[in-house]
């Protein structure tokens, strides 16, 4: 697998005119990889998300998956909203094998898929239970098994984890690691929380605001992925670093408004 | 017994909370209770011609006797037959266009503003011109209820629709759907509850207008023994009429009620 964004450009028209929203993104994302995509609001994070998606076309530039042009939204890429985006009245079952039953695939295969899905997020008990009933990092597991029954050549996330407290996204972020440890999933997922991106990723991707452009590209070698390593010196570096580039764009951004 | 009272009252004005069921049953049984007796303690203690106003008694032996005489059960058929007509045609044609309104902006635009007109025409202004096309037949009243109905229920399982989230939608095509799928999978399974309701509220209209269609051109229907009783100061006949007519309402308007719970549970506010 192999993702490629190349010299994208997105503007929107707006009354003032041309807003630049995304200006010569140019990113890899190969097979296994987690990358997190940092950027403050305005950084046109979603925006490039949604072309990747298909939701969205790029004004100039393109995204390829192995090799082949992105043009409309498709089953091999996998997709988590922040908001959730369960079908209320179906069951976590039906749920799950839901886009499975949109691409025509047999009851029993889709079954047996969905159930072992919801087996890798830890819900089969709770294969019978209605969206409504489930806390929100629960809604958000069945929302990646869904994704994840497609079997998509990468699991897109946009801040997946930006409506749940503190406590559920920091056991949303161990089932994440875990879960990437456990398959060979690739994961590109957009975020404003720098300490989730380098905890997370294996590489990052910090973007600039107005217009979003890439200003870092950053490789992350932490020693372990548990709690402890948020008290390692090493995570401090990397977080404080990104924390600096935000907050020097931040600036930056306000002035060229003023 | 100061204390028990004081505590039956308790939670009375708890701002947007559930009350204690033995105050909401109570509640619930002096809502209709309190009126019936206050009717009764007037007729019985207030000299009042009963050729103005009727005692409880009086209404209820009116009721037997218009039960018995058969002429009851046969106008109540005759105008539940013309709502249900009247009120099926215009559900049939109103839902999937509220539906494609609330989906294509493009239908939206063509039929919005025309729809939007025709719904602040009262539909009983239509009388004279349905008399003159359709003559006074059952067809005039059918389709005056047809009128009354069908616009207020496109444009409210429009404003249904328009609430599915985008991002729903947007979920739905990233795993593979097409757009026909969406709206047979996604967009309508979403609005039933919501278009249940909104045929629900409009049944409520459909039933005023069978009344309305009835005082003008008929010779059975609960509103023509209405207009009928009226003429001869038959007062608790008159009674008997609205009676019926707002149990029978109000019982169809439980069972759209029950028929939401059963079949879209999951969109009770309970867990």
């Amino acid at each position: 697998m192999f993702l490629q964004v190349s010299n994208l450009h997105k503007n929107f028209e707006t009354k003032n005119g041309k807003l630049a929203v995304l200006k010569d993104i140019n990113m890899t994302i190969v097979q296994e990889e987690f990358i997190c995509a940092v950027g403050a609001s305005g950084s046109g994070k979603s925006t490039l998300l949604r072309q990747i998606a298909g939701l969205d076309k790029p004004c100039f530039g393109e995204v390829r998956i192995d090799g082949k042009t992105i043009t409309a939204p498709g089953p091999d890429r996998g997709m988590v909203f922040q908001h959730y985006t369960l079908y209320p009245w179906l069951n976590v079952q039906e749920n799950t094998e839901f886009g499975l039953k949109l691409q025509g695939i047999s009851k029993k295969e889709r079954k047996e898929k969905a159930s072992y899905y919801l087996s890798v997020v830890g819900l089969t008990n709770f294969a019978k239970s209605l969206p409504k009933e489930l806390s929100g990092g629960m809604k958000q597991r069945v929302a990646i098994a869904r994704a994840l029954t497609s079997e998509p050549k990468v699991l897109l996330m946009d801040e997946p984890f930006g409506a749940l407290d503190i406590h559920t996204k920091e056991s949303m972020h161990e089932f994440m690691l875990d879960l990437w440890q456990r398959t060979n999933l690739t994961i590109f997922m957009i975020t404003h929380d720098v300490e989730e991106a380098v905890f997370l990723s294996n590489r990052i991707y910090a973007l600039g605001a107005r217009p979003g452009t890439v200003r870092k590209e950053m490789t992350i070698n932490l020693p372990e992925r548990t709690a402890h390593v948020k008290r390692h010196s090493q995570f401090h570096d990397y977080r404080d670093e990104l924390m600096e580039l935000m907050r020097l764009h931040g600036k930056e951004a306000l002035t060229m408004v003023a | 017994m100061e204390k028990s009272k004081a505590n039956i009252l308790n939670g009375f004005w708890r701002l947007s909370e559930d009350i204690p069921k033995p105050l909401y049953i109570s509640l619930t049984i002096s809502s209709i209770a309190l009126p019936l007796i206050l009717w009764w303690l007037v007729t019985t203690i207030g000299n009042i011609d009963p050729k103005f106003l009727p005692s409880p008694a009086n209404v209820f032996q009116a009721f037997v006797r218009l039960w018995k005489s058969g002429d009851l059960v046969k106008d109540t058929i005759a105008s539940l037959w013309r709502v249900g007509f009247g009120f099926f045609f215009a559900a049939l044609f109103a839902i999937p266009i509220g539906i494609l309104m609330g989906s294509f902006a493009s239908i939206r635009a063509l039929f919005e503003p025309l729809f939007g007109l025709m719904r602040y025409m009262p539909a009983p202004a239509f009388i004279p011109l349905l008399i003159l096309y359709l003559g006074i037949g059952e067809e005039p009243k059918i389709t005056l209820i047809f009128i009354g109905v069908f616009f207020f229920n496109a444009l409210m399982v429009m404003d249904t629709v328009k609430f599915v989230s985008k991002d729903l939608i947007e979920s739905t095509y990233i795993l593979g759907g097409n757009p026909w799928q969406i709206l047979t999978q996604v967009i309508f399974p979403h609005s039933l509850p919501g278009i249940l309701d909104a045929c629900r509220i409009n049944l409520a209209a459909a039933w005023q207008l069978v009344i309305v269609s009835e005082l003008i051109a008929s010779t059975e229907g609960l509103g023509r023994r209405i207009s009928v009783a009226g003429r001869f100061l038959r007062t608790d006949e008159i009674f008997v009429g609205l009676i019926v007519i707002g149990i029978i309402g109000l019982s169809l308007d439980l069972f759209f009620q029950y028929l939401l719970r059963v079949s879209c549970n999951w969109a009770s506010q309970k867990r």
